[in-house]
């Protein structure tokens, strides 16, 4: 301990080898949310749209995060000859049941009853994964949902009709087949988790570069900030989706193609925000204290300026999220988006207009679309209500 | 003091006045049943520090409030034998501005910025009177002349940005006097005025009030003011008026405790005797800031600003030089630019050592030794960070080898320091009071044992009692460490009470500088004699010696 502060502890009275209890207490952890954050918290669960918005929307996600053990082909779990296998997982070759594929296809009769006859299998509650393609569809493709048919009519394209143990629930189109008799519900729950990664990695990945660059020129003002801000002026007049349609006539789009084209232009974002945040704190007296006490600008930014800016971008945040998966949705509508083959969204939504006479996939599109669309923007709004200063200061 | 104080029957009655806030459920009570008269052609002050309501009970007369937020839950506001409270809006629209009127504590924020003067003016004369445009120019025009601004054409269609801000103020005035009503009420109205420009407005205002018999409720903090211009004062704390009569009554024999406190809070106690033996900490040689005026395509540099031209400055340890001046004199500039948190040019020793020239990296080891309290309580604590990561963050930087619990007790020693409960140092800013807050902030620059302080007005957002008690702390604290303070004010009562070495700046040149007793018992240049008569006195100085 420094001599001199001993020294001055001591004339100041105080027992320097025994300081009292409640003075060195170590400060409670950040279990308990500040004032503040707790007002924010009421704030937005006195929002009751966006706070069940939020319950809901979480649900659906945990939902499609678990896709495969929810609509898959293959089953969560089988015993075969006394062996545990965990087909969700693994890709056992067929041979191991007696067939001759690569890879499993247990949806094949002579596979199912070979595991029948030795062990057992667990399936999902929706028999489709959404790549596999129902042979058995007792209409062409596009086949409406199997509830709209009697169990006859359902079961006509098994080998024992009505008899067949494979005519169950879980082979049931619950909301029909797409033009190429892939189950729509697997597709949709695919397409649905597949949409919402992708805008979230999106958002999250162009708010941290939004803020970053923000943040430099905001804080730095000048020289850099004029030039950044000409260059923004520049790069945001470049028409992006053409500059899509271009990349995807020599490269093939995939995931993160896409993402890093959309990534490049995305980001711009949330710059004027948090630079207008940074222009109006860096003034602020505690700025100029800490710059006084000799803190680095990189800690000024981080941990006094930062915190403003947040409140600003947490409510732009939703918002970014939903223009992230409407943009993929349009793309995928387009035919410039996901490599063909993959769920999406937008290849429903472009099968449903290719498909008028086959309207459960239009209207299936449009009502998951809205409805993804509508809870983020009522969590949205409750986010915005939950930081507006005007209800959480005083 | 008027004459027939007494034998005239109230103007303004408020009978048994409250003022609720509900916010989320919860009632607070602002104002609790109190009760005054105001008669005709009396100045009555409402006293008290801020909280006490005295700012909600002047707006409740003209229902200003921010209903349904507010209610009152009690009391009648009577004028003219007419109950304000049951107005309905249409009738209280004809109250305002044109039997009372208002003016408020800021000029820049209370005029609006997109219209001319004229049109600022002569909009309320259009709507209580039907005026056209020439009759109210007209008319205008003579309201100018009134509140002593001059050449009342030219300024027709100025901006509320192109006049200085005593200037704003007399606009205010005028808007306030247009349709001659008969209350003046005045919030603070030279709160936010330098020394010399406050004792101006005054001086104006109490002339108006004889030539048009209007009443005037005065609202402030200022005990001097009300001395030496109302005719009665309410003395007002936690919502309650704890004692009302006739000024000279109140001061000469004050009843209630909260009286006597507001009485003697002057702030007192001598400062430093002045020992030029003492190791000089910091001095700076022809210092100058001027910024420069870029005009035309190329943005050549025609002229500067020269905020601080040519000032020479010596702090010794244990010794305090306060820097006077008014706003925009380029005090502060000068103090940023000794600590090197602006660039400059001319001379800067730091204990010897010429920093003039050291970069932003090569002066992070000094800043330990040089600290700055700045003048806004609120602005300078980050909201977002607890009071002991706020006094810890500069240990950080300077001290990064010490351990988190060493850390956490030289906070909790600096808190109790300055004399705040080092318990309470998890808590976050806004719990804390202005006062409080302040002690914060010097806690802030004391946790690193500076030997240079730079104070900024550090007074001047608080209340009088509090600003008695942190110039208290700034000299215990300054007897105890031997610090070397530079302290910049534009309020003399606290640089007489802590410096004793002064310089007095105008417009960023020195015009008296010396030792505290002789600049405030015998001032030299009548730029200081104005200064001081403004300042103790409350005497505005005649034309051309101060500013506008």
């Amino acid at each position: 301990m420094d001599s001199r502060l001993t020294k001055d502890m001591e004339n100041a009275g105080y027992d320097v080898l025994n300081p009292l209890a409640e003075e060195t207490a170590p400060p409670p952890r950040k279990m308990r949310l500040s004032p503040i954050n707790q007002r924010r918290l009421m704030n937005f669960k006195a929002n009751r749209r966006g706070f069940w918005a939020l319950w809901v929307f979480l649900v659906l996600f945990i939902l499609a995060m678990l896709a495969e053990f929810v609509t898959n082909d293959r089953p969560i779990i089988a015993v075969y000859n006394g062996e545990l296998l965990a087909p969700v997982f693994v890709d056992y070759p067929e041979e191991k049941f007696g067939g001759f594929l690569a890879v499993t296809d247990y949806r094949d009769p002579f596979i199912q009853e070979e595991i029948a006859a030795n062990g057992w299998m667990l399936w999902p509650p929706v028999r489709y994964s959404y790549r596999s393609v129902n042979h058995d569809i007792p209409i062409p493709a596009p086949a409406p949902p199997s509830w709209t048919m009697d169990k006859e009519k359902r079961c006509s394209r098994y080998p024992l009709g009505a008899e067949d143990p494979n005519c169950n629930m879980g082979n049931w189109n619950w909301l029909g087949t797409d033009d190429q008799g892939r189950d729509v519900l697997a597709r949709l729950v695919y397409g649905f988790r597949i949409s919402v990664l992708f805008g979230l990695a999106l958002t999250l990945a162009s708010s941290v570069i939004g803020i970053a660059a923000g943040a430099v020129q905001g804080y730095y003002g000048g020289w850099v900030d004029l030039l950044f801000q000409r260059f923004i002026e520049v790069w945001t007049a470049i028409p992006t989706l053409y500059l899509i349609l271009i990349v995807s006539s020599f490269l093939v789009p995939g995931f993160w193609t896409l993402f890093t084209i959309l990534l490049a232009f995305s980001w711009v974002a949330l710059v004027g925000v948090v630079r207008a945040e940074f222009l109006r704190g860096r003034n602020f007296e505690y700025i100029s204290a800490a710059r006084a006490l000799g803190v680095s600008n990189p800690v000024i930014m981080w941990r006094h300026l930062l915190p403003n800016a947040m409140v600003a971008t947490l409510t732009f945040m939703p918002f970014i999220l939903n223009g992230s998966i409407s943009t993929l949705t349009a793309l995928d509508f387009l035919g410039f988006g996901m490599p063909p083959g993959s769920a999406s969204l937008g290849e429903l939504l472009a099968q449903g207009k290719n498909n008028i006479q086959a309207p459960w996939l239009g209207i299936t599109g449009f009502i998951v679309i809205s409805l993804m669309l509508s809870l983020l923007i009522f969590i949205g709004e409750a986010v915005r209500d939950a930081f507006d200063p005007r209800k959480s200061f005083l | 003091m008027s004459e027939n104080t007494m034998t005239n029957e109230p103007l303004l009655s408020v009978e048994d006045l409250s003022v609720a806030f509900t916010q989320s459920g919860r009632e607070t009570l602002a104002v609790d049943r109190i009760s005054f008269d105001v008669r005709k052609r009396e100045t009555v002050a409402l006293v008290g520090e801020s909280g006490s309501g005295k700012s909600v009970s002047a707006l409740s007369v003209l229902k200003l409030l921010p209903y349904p937020t507010a209610s009152h839950p009690s009391g009648r506001i009577l004028m003219n034998g007419r109950d304000l409270l049951q107005a309905d809006d249409g009738e209280i629209r004809k109250v305002r501005g044109n039997d009372v009127s208002m003016i408020f504590q800021e000029p820049m924020t209370s005029l609006n910025p997109l219209h001319p003067v004229e049109k600022q003016i002569a909009e309320i004369l259009k709507i209580h009177r039907g005026m056209g445009d020439a009759q109210a120019r007209t008319r205008v025009l003579e309201l100018l002349n009134q509140v002593g601004i001059h050449d009342p054409e030219q300024r027709l269609n100025s901006y509320p940005h192109q006049l200085s801000g005593g200037q704003r103020q007399r606009v205010m005035i005028a808007m306030a006097l247009a349709n001659e009503p008969d209350l003046l009420i005045a919030d603070e109205p030279t709160t936010a005025l330098d020394v010399t420009v406050q004792a101006q407005i005054l001086e104006l205002l109490k002339d108006l009030k004889r030539k048009h018999g209007m009443a005037m409720l005065f609202i402030t903090h200022d005990l001097g003011i009300v001395r030496k211009f109302a005719d009665r004062v309410c003395v007002m704390t936690d919502g309650k008026i704890v004692e009302q009569g006739p000024v000279a009554e109140i001061f000469d024999n004050p009843q209630h405790d909260y009286t006597r406190h507001l009485l003697a809070a002057e702030p007192k106690g001598q400062p430093p005797a002045t020992d030029t033996e003492k190791p000089i900490v910091v001095q700076a040689d022809d210092l100058k800031v001027w910024f420069p005026v870029k005009r035309g395509f190329l943005r050549k540099t025609v002229d500067h600003i020269k905020a601080v031209d040519g000032i020479d400055v010596t702090v010794r340890e244990g010794q305090t030089l306060g820097i006077v001046g008014e706003s925009g004199s380029g005090k502060t500039t000068l103090g940023l630019a000794i600590l090197r948190m602006i660039s400059s040019t001319g001379r800067i020793a730091f204990k010897g050592q010429d920093i003039q020239t050291h970069s932003w990296k090569e002066m992070r080891p000094l800043r330990r030794d040089m600290q700055i309290v700045f003048q806004d309580p609120y602005g300078a604590l980050s909201p977002r960070m607890s009071v002991a990561e706020i006094v810890g963050e500069g240990l950080k930087v300077h001290f990064p080898g010490i351990t988190a619990e060493e850390r956490d007790r030289r906070v909790a020693k600096a808190l109790e320091e300055v004399g705040l409960d080092a318990a309470t140092r998890h808590r976050y800013p806004h719990e804390f009071s202005g006062g409080q807050r302040q002690r914060i902030s010097i806690a802030r620059a004391m946790v690193l044992e500076p030997k240079f302080v730079m104070l900024d007005e550090p007074t001047s957002a608080l209340d009088m009692s509090v600003q008695a008690q942190v110039v208290d702390l700034l000299r215990d604290l300054q007897k105890a460490h031997g610090l070397a303070y530079l302290f910049i004010s534009h309020d003399l009562k606290v640089v007489r009470a802590l410096a004793n070495e002064v310089v007095v700046m105008r417009q960023g040149k020195v015009v008296e500088s010396g030792s505290s007793e002789q600049i405030f018992d015998a001032p030299r240049t009548d730029y200081t004699k104005a200064l001081m008569a403004a300042a103790f006195r409350l005497e505005a100085a005649p034309e051309g010696i101060v500013s506008v």
